[in-house]
């Protein structure tokens, strides 16, 4: 049941098995020791104490000395065996988290934000992992610490037994309805904290807005109502742990109280020896943290439970794109759509539908439609970011989804609008996947796409660019990227828009450049502008999710009222 | 791992962390600043806490009395006994039930009080400081350092001051009890407080490097997914496993370390007071033997040495909270030292309702004292013109437009509006007049009507279906009240722009700077856009910094910006006509059009 998704993740365990056996070894004689402790201190009061005899003493001091040793030494081993067993454990989960999710497709990725991917990898991931390396393991080392010292209390004097093993009772129980309150309040606290931090992102990143509108009263005065709220939610937690945590401190002393007060009275009677009552009196003490930590412990395991569900729901996603066989030795890239057509899962209407579309070698065909025609998700099918759900795409006379996908996505090449670039080196930026590609490569892909700034940077290629490194101009990263695509002369190339963010020489420059790469491989544009238009031999008219007419600028211009509205300037029409 | 990773400038504000666990003086006087208003409440707290302390310490002390006196002399005295330790106990939990209530309030009220400067801070530090701070280092001071500070006062703070309060009323107990069995009971705790010191530097180093190892697994982690795309496509998964797994296991290692420390430091303080429990059972017992002490003296010890060493053991999961919110502290006590680069006028000039005259006279302008970016100019836009600025990448003109809106002020010179120079404009006057809507369209989470509202957040709902209404945004949505979507991803660039527009036809302020995004929109789009932007600049000052030279044709004037000049100046048409830079832009942009 519950437990279930936990246990599939057992076969992590198998590599540290003896580790794990060992570590739990360690942790049973650590404790062992621990608890022999004060019967040592109770036969020394007992024995040589009561008795006056100094030649007992030492062997029993010495006693205690080895076994203060022995658990000490046992705790560090346990720590440092189970650090080995539940960090590898950890590390292996979260390669194949990653490795699996570079597996899924887009449409995958497209559902779920990286920040929720994030906290599969890192919080749920650490939570499957405390409990692993220290919740499971006190969860059974406690009860056996708990059922040991009240059959060992109860053997020494029955009543006082009784008294504390039923002085447990109280706190198991608060201990666990306590914990329940808190999940539930740090959770609302973890909430209205997401909320404030919202609140702080929208109005970090909309600063410029913002001051322009001089809007930093209003900004305040909702991050204030935010702030006031996170304010009482925690003091409510506060509240709460405070009552929790005297009652802790309150049930062991009253337990104490009560111990001394029958003890000594046992002990004038004779019912009880002096040193039993001072072992007694260290048990309560000792006894605190396992029975207050079962409930904390209990509520660990259930959050490590819904945890490992979080992460088997993604490690149980099937890859839906996977590759097929053929490996094309000698790609010509002759592209071909039949009767292709696209729908997203639980959409009433399809994106695409019997889209009929050929593209030979060395031509390259231009896409024109309005916004939200569906011309990346044309420009998606060839390399398989998304599957055709009707008809099929073809290269060179073989279905894409009979290629191996490396084979295929080495011969098709996409230079995206939207240019992500990578917290990493510029040439690793421009060389991605292509790891054999040489400086000779890599400058010829940068004077193709005018990008040569990249030498002009700080440390030239070297230079960290993205997120974490400098920043970009918007047409820098857009011919970075066209950079990444030309890069190795790929049979099939296929821009979306990518020249959108360049100013109008620079365009003209790429364009130029591009002209050579295009006339020996297919290519796909994605075109807004009529400059763009002009770099392919024909023109498709993308509309109502199907091509309905081809031809070239010239024609489409002359012929087609549709086409005319979508790329002829404002001013010819208005 | 540079050779992936690249080469990048020194990040500016991660310090030595060394230097931020020893509060420096300016975190100190944050904090002094933050909790003097409590000053009486902190008094009553340490009161309180002192009273707990002493209560606790109490209960072996009574425990001993019991043994020695109580079992001997019968119920009567023993009751008595009992019936203090039931009393210490009460006083001892009622106690630290109200420190911990009223140091988590005074705790929660600091913490209000810090979020609240620090984000009214940020909202009047200038723009030329976000612009080199960036908005990610904005959104870790205001959440996870805060948070970091948060963690401490909830958790350790109370640690803390128990250990070290435990510490010294122990010590003085045990020599009170005995002073001979006290001194045996203490030899320990020079090694106790060498190991305390070691592992506070040991743990130093380990917490950054897993802090730095966890930070580099994220961003890469991040970075792959939301950059899938292109990684699918480039076939970039063999590599970014490679070295994801490498940052892994670094991570692994870091995290390892970490634990190792703990895993020799908590055994090893364990070890002090199991040693310290076996000396005391023979040196005590020795002692008892001889009838030096009582067998309730021992028994108070070995209560003692059990309440001392286990609270020790915990000192190690505190460590982090108190360096993390040391290092926190020091960076938010930097920030609230930041000064804003444009500041509010000491006695503002009111200006209710500007014409929008706008004068540049003799205005400089330099980000950085070599390199100069405005020379010197002089200029005069009459209210009600619409002023177009065309120029390269680099020339200026989104400085002039900066200075209009005052995200800068001039080094030398002045700029004013309506006779009244912008720096004795207060800020509400100022933004009431003058408005600059930037390329990126920013767009907050809520509704479409709530982004257009919040050019005038007094605006009724018919003025802000208006507003929609005359710039066209109620060509695309359904209804206004419908989600904007996060940061407007669901809408088009063309949308977004719509939607902005609105949003200052709202504002309806007498100069509008306007920078246009630069990345092309497609025809029919752009179109829209054109149309609603003529709607917007109907009756105003305008200076558009534009990339497309259809917005240019509908400006009363425009200036061609180079190296920080005005270098043309004149209508539209008759720059076309005088063949000059701007007729040669104005020629290959036709030329596009084909």
């Amino acid at each position: 049941m519950a437990l279930l998704s936990l246990w599939r993740l057992k076969s992590y365990l198998r590599p540290f098995t003896s580790v794990i056996v060992l570590s739990w070894i360690a942790a049973v004689v650590g404790i062992a020791a621990g608890l022999a402790i004060p019967l040592i201190g109770k036969e020394i009061i007992d024995g040589p104490i009561a008795a006056g005899d100094l030649a007992a003493l030492t062997p029993l001091g010495l006693l205690a000395l080895a076994l203060g040793v022995v658990e000490a030494v046992m705790i560090c081993l346990r720590r440092w065996l189970q650090g080995i067993a539940v960090f590898g454990v950890e590390t292996a989960l979260r390669d194949d988290i990653y490795a699996h999710l570079q597996r899924l497709p887009m449409s995958f990725h497209d559902e779920w934000q990286s920040g929720q991917l994030l906290s599969r990898a890192t919080t749920d991931l650490g939570t499957i992992r405390r409990f692993f390396g220290f919740g499971a393991l006190f969860l059974v080392m406690n009860v056996i610490q708990l059922v040991v010292v009240t059959i060992l209390l109860l053997r020494l004097y029955w009543p006082l037994g009784l008294l504390v093993a039923l002085a447990a009772v109280p706190i198991i129980v608060v201990s666990a309805r306590f914990e329940k309150r808190y999940r539930v309040i740090s959770r609302a606290l973890q909430d209205r904290q997401g909320d404030l931090a919202t609140h702080v992102e929208e109005s970090a990143l909309g600063i410029r807005t913002i001051k322009a509108f001089g809007r930093g009263g209003h900004v305040f005065s909702r991050y204030d109502g935010l702030a006031v709220v996170v304010r009482d939610t925690a003091l409510e937690k506060v509240r709460l742990s405070s009552r929790f945590f005297t009652f802790l401190e309150i049930v062991p002393s009253v337990t104490l109280a009560l111990v001394l007060l029958l003890g000594a009275t046992a002990v004038g009677q004779g019912a009880l020896t002096l040193g039993a009552l001072v072992a007694f009196t260290t048990f309560v003490l000792q006894l605190v943290w396992p029975v207050s930590s079962l409930g904390f412990i209990l509520a660990m395991g259930q959050e490590a439970i819904t945890a490992a569900d979080r992460v088997l729901e993604v490690l149980d996603t099937e890859p839906s794109i996977v590759g097929g066989t053929l490996v094309l030795d000698r790609p010509r890239g002759h592209l071909r759509f039949e009767g292709a057509g696209f729908r997203f899962p639980g959409a009433d209407r399809p994106v695409l539908q019997d889209l009929w579309l050929e593209v030979r070698p060395g031509e390259t065909v231009a896409v024109v439609g309005a916004t939200g025609s569906g011309k990346t998700t044309l420009t998606s099918l060839v390399p398989r970011l998304l599957d055709v759900t009707s008809g099929r795409v073809s290269i060179d006379g073989h279905d894409v989804r009979d290629l191996t996908l490396p084979s295929l996505r080495s011969t098709v090449a996409t230079a995206f609008e939207e240019a992500t670039l990578f917290s990493m080196s510029v040439r690793e930026n421009v060389t991605l996947g292509h790891r054999d590609a040489t400086d000779a490569d890599v400058r010829e892909a940068l004077e193709i796409a005018q990008a040569t700034f990249a030498y002009d940077l700080p440390w030239g290629l070297d230079t960290r660019i993205g997120e974490q490194g400098m920043s970009l101009s918007g047409g820098q990263r857009q011919r970075l990227a066209l950079a990444r695509a030309v890069l190795g002369r790929p049979r099939v190339l296929v821009l979306d828009d990518t020249l959108s963010a360049l100013d109008v020489e620079t365009e003209a420059l790429v364009e130029d450049a591009l002209r050579g790469v295009l006339a020996d491989a297919t290519g796909i544009v994605v075109a807004h502008r009529a400059s763009t238009v002009l770099l392919a031999d024909r023109v498709a008219l993308l509309d109502g999710g199907t091509i309905t007419h081809v031809g070239t600028h010239r024609e489409l211009l002359a012929g087609v009222p549709g086409y005319r509205a979508l790329l002829a300037a404002e001013e010819v029409l208005s | 791992m540079t050779d992936w990773r690249g080469v990048a400038a020194e990040n500016r504000d991660d310090l030595d962390d060394e230097a931020n666990v020893l509060l420096r003086a300016r975190s100190r006087r944050l904090l002094g600043d933050l909790l003097r208003p409590h000053r009486r409440a902190i008094g009553l707290l340490v009161a309180l806490i002192v009273v707990s302390n002493a209560a606790g310490l109490s209960i072996p002390y009574l425990v001993k009395i019991g043994i020695d006196t109580g079992v001997p002399a019968g119920t009567r005295t023993l009751s008595m006994i009992v019936a203090a330790i039931l009393g210490a106990a009460v006083t001892q939990a009622l106690t630290r039930q109200a420190f911990l209530r009223f140091s988590g309030q005074i705790g929660q009220e600091t913490l209000l009080e810090l979020r609240r400067r620090l984000f009214e801070h940020f909202q009047r530090l200038s723009p030329a400081f976000h612009e080199k701070y960036t908005s990610g280092r904005v959104i870790s001071r205001l959440t996870s350092d805060v948070e970091a500070i948060a963690e401490l006062l909830e958790g350790g703070f109370d640690g803390l001051i128990t250990a070290v309060l435990t510490l010294f009323g122990t010590a003085a107990m045990l020599l009170i009890l005995d002073v001979h069995l006290g001194l045996v009971a203490l030899a320990p705790f020079p090694a106790l407080f060498l190991m305390t010191r070691w592992f506070r530097r040991a743990s130093l180093t380990t917490y950054r490097r897993s802090r730095e190892a966890v930070a580099a697994v994220i961003v890469h982690f991040v970075e792959s997914m939301t950059g899938i795309r292109a990684a699918q496509t480039f076939r970039r998964e063999p590599r970014n496993q490679e070295i994801f797994e490498e940052l892994d296991e670094r991570y692994r290692a870091a995290n390892l370390a970490g634990m190792r420390l703990i895993a020799v430091f908590q055994p090893g303080v364990k070890l002090l007071g199991n040693l310290t429990v076996a000396a005391v059972l023979l040196y005590g017992g020795w002692l008892a033997v001889q009838g030096e002490v009582t067998v309730g003296v021992l028994a108070a010890f070995l209560l003692y040495l059990r309440q001392f060493y286990e609270p020790m053991q915990e000192i190690s999961n505190f460590y982090n909270t108190l360096q993390s919110a040391g290092a926190a502290l020091e960076k938010l006590s930097g920030v609230l030292e930041e000064r804003p680069g444009v500041a509010e006028p000491l006695v503002p000039v009111a200006l209710p309702a500007a014409r929008g005259e706008v004068r540049f006279q003799d205005v400089r302008f330099h980000y950085h004292p070599d390199v100069p970016v405005l020379h010197r100019l002089d200029l005069v836009i009459p209210a009600g013109q619409i002023v177009a600025v065309v120029g390269a990448t680099g020339a200026g003109k989104t400085t002039l437009a900066k200075l209009i809106a005052r995200f800068y002020d001039p080094v030398t010179g002045r700029i004013t509006l309506d006779g009244v120079d912008l720096r004795d404009l207060g800020e509400a006057s100022l933004r009431r007049a003058v408005v600059m809507v930037t390329q990126e369209n920013y767009l907050f989470g809520g509704s479409v009507a709530d982004n257009i509202r919040f050019g005038r957040p007094s605006a009724t709902t018919a003025e802000v279906e208006a507003a929609a209404a005359a710039v066209g945004v109620r060509g695309f949505v359904a209804s206004l009240d419908g989600e904007a979507g996060k940061r407007g991803a669901r809408m088009s660039a063309g949308q977004r722009q719509l939607v902005a527009f609105a949003r200052v036809f709202l504002a309806d302020p007498a100069v509008l700077i306007l920078d246009e995004a630069t990345s092309s929109l497609d025809v029919p789009s752009e179109r829209l856009v054109q149309r609603a932007l003529r709607t917007v600049l109907t009756g105003r000052t305008a200076l558009i910094i534009a990339h497309r030279l259809s917005t240019v044709e509908i400006a009363d004037r425009v200036l061609v910006i180079d190296d920080g000049r005005v270098v043309e100046d004149g209508p539209p048409g008759e720059l076309i006509a005088a063949s000059g830079r701007y007729a040669g832009l104005h020629q290959a942009w036709l030329e596009s059009l084909t």
